[in-house]
């Protein structure tokens, strides 16, 4: 309702945050105090009281680095076995770096692209059997029991995030399971994220990055103003990729 | 009449199962979990299953449900078989706890074409590691094998 709305008046992004953040704030008043860690019990659903989304800092990001590439193929057991044998362009790639060069004045830039986990995901329009979806809480996930692998949602992603399993896999890790013939890509790591606050751990890729000290990727709840990645996206002006398109991506950069 | 197929085969499996009187006949070894008991009652678990962790898979694909009850990796977990070595035997393996029976029943699930069928902490065989030592575990695994 008041979300696509939004959207479809072109309201900028910040009014839009704004507005669902008061919302928010007056139908469950003390829950976005009490949260520090943002996290819910184990046996509750997640709500759109949420949603989950990044800022990536490209004047943070190290050209080169490829650590939140090599600890997301960790965390998911990503190009082991007889993926190795895919062809370099078809194998797995839930998040890569990408070196832009301003043609004009020299100027580079290296970034982390992935699933951008758009508000209104193209990938989610075409699937022809509903298992590209998006969660209440904003993450964009496939559902790869009714995945047929059509590879549609391939098509319509304008970021190129995702990526299709074309061999027989065995031995993979116990939170990621992935199998032949079905598409997949950057989950934001829900199986970490929805943990209650105890165990709840950022993204495995932010993780990486700051355990690199770069600190590029700061993750967190963008509907609440309280949070590390509402402050500092308050703080600072940021921009989504192909921001033109329209869907409001819950990833966001500065210095592009 | 889907249900009434299913009562029948279970009801044959389990009491094939469940009997020693008919030594003629041959009779599936389940192996038995790593605990005192299932997460439900066994006998409701031997017909309902399915129904637990289908279910669950739903809660958990599109409401973030977390819940260790009824959760897929912990059937895993829990049902492991070892081989000679100690080593948890995996999918392919017929002494695998899910083949157990299936075969004998001629069930065919595609679950393991995806899922781990051994649990992933398995260097040491814990069967309930923490969520932090087993992401530990891999990681460190997996910086092995480079
Ligand atoms: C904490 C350990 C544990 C967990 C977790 C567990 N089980 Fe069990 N399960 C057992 C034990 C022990 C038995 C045998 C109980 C008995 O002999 O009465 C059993 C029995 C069963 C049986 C009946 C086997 C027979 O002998 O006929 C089935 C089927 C089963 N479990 C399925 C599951 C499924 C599916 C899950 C995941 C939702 C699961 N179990 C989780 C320990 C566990
Ligand atoms: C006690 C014997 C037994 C054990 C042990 C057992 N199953 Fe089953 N399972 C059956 C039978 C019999 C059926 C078929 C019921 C029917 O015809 O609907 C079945 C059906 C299923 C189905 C539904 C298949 C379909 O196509 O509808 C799933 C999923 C399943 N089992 C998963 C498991 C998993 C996972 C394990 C191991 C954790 C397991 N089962 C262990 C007996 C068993
Ligand atoms: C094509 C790959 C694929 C196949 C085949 C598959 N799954 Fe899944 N399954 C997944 C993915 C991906 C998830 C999401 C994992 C997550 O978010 O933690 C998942 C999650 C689940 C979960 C919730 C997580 C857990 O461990 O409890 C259950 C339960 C589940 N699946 C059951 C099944 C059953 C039963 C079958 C077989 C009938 C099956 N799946 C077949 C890919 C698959």
């Amino acid at each position: 309702m008041s979300k696509s709305e939004a959207a479809s008046n072109g309201l900028s992004r910040r009014k839009f945050l704004g507005a669902s953040v008061a919302a928010g704030a007056s139908v469950a008043p003390g829950i976005s105090l009490i949260s520090v860690a943002n996290a819910k019990p184990v046996d509750q659903a997640i709500s759109d009281e949420k949603r989950w989304g990044m800022l990536i800092d490209t004047n943070k990001c190290a050209k080169g680095c490829s650590a939140c590439v090599d600890a997301c193929n960790t965390e998911n057991g990503l190009n082991t076995g007889d993926e190795q044998n895919s062809r370099q362009e078809q194998k797995a790639q839930w998040i890569r770096k990408v070196d832009l060069r301003d043609k004009l004045t020299g100027h580079e830039v290296s970034l982390p692209l992935m699933c951008q986990h758009c508000e209104n995901p193209p990938c989610v329009d075409v699937c022809p059997t509903g298992a590209s979806f998006k969660r209440e809480d904003g993450v964009v996930l496939v559902d790869k029991h009714i995945c047929i692998g059509c590879r549609y949602c391939m098509m319509a992603c304008p970021y190129k995030a995702r990526s299709f399993i074309h061999e027989e896999l065995t031995n993979q890790v116990e939170n990621t399971p992935r199998g032949k013939g079905t598409v997949e890509s950057c989950t934001l790591c829900v199986h970490r994220i929805d943990e209650d606050t105890n165990n709840q751990r950022d993204p495995a890729c932010a993780e990486a990055c700051n355990t690199e000290g770069h600190k590029a990727m700061i993750f967190g709840d963008l509907k609440d103003a309280s949070s590390d990645v509402s402050k500092a996206l308050k703080q600072h002006s940021s921009k989504a990729i192909r921001e033109d398109l329209g869907l409001n991506p819950g990833i966001r950069y500065r210095g592009i | 009449m889907k249900y009434l197929q299913k009562m029948l085969v279970l009801l044959s499996v389990v009491l094939l199962a469940s009997t020693t009187a008919f030594a003629e006949v041959p009779s599936p070894k389940i192996p038995k979990g790593n605990a005192e008991q299932c997460v439900e009652p066994t006998q409701e678990m031997r017909v309902n299953h399915m129904e637990y962790i289908l279910h669950q898979r739903d809660e958990t694909v599109y409401k973030g449900v977390r819940t260790k009850q009824h959760s897929f990796k912990e059937c895993i977990n829990c049902h492991t078989v070892k081989d000679d070595a100690g080593k948890a035997v995996n999918f392919k393996d017929e002494r695998h706890f899910c083949n157990s029976c299936h075969t004998y029943a001629a069930v065919k699930i595609d679950c393991f074409e995806c899922h781990a069928s051994t649990p992933t902490a398995k260097k040491d065989g814990k069967a309930h590691a923490g969520i932090n030592s087993l992401i530990k575990m891999t990681a460190a695994e997996s910086n092995n094998n480079e």
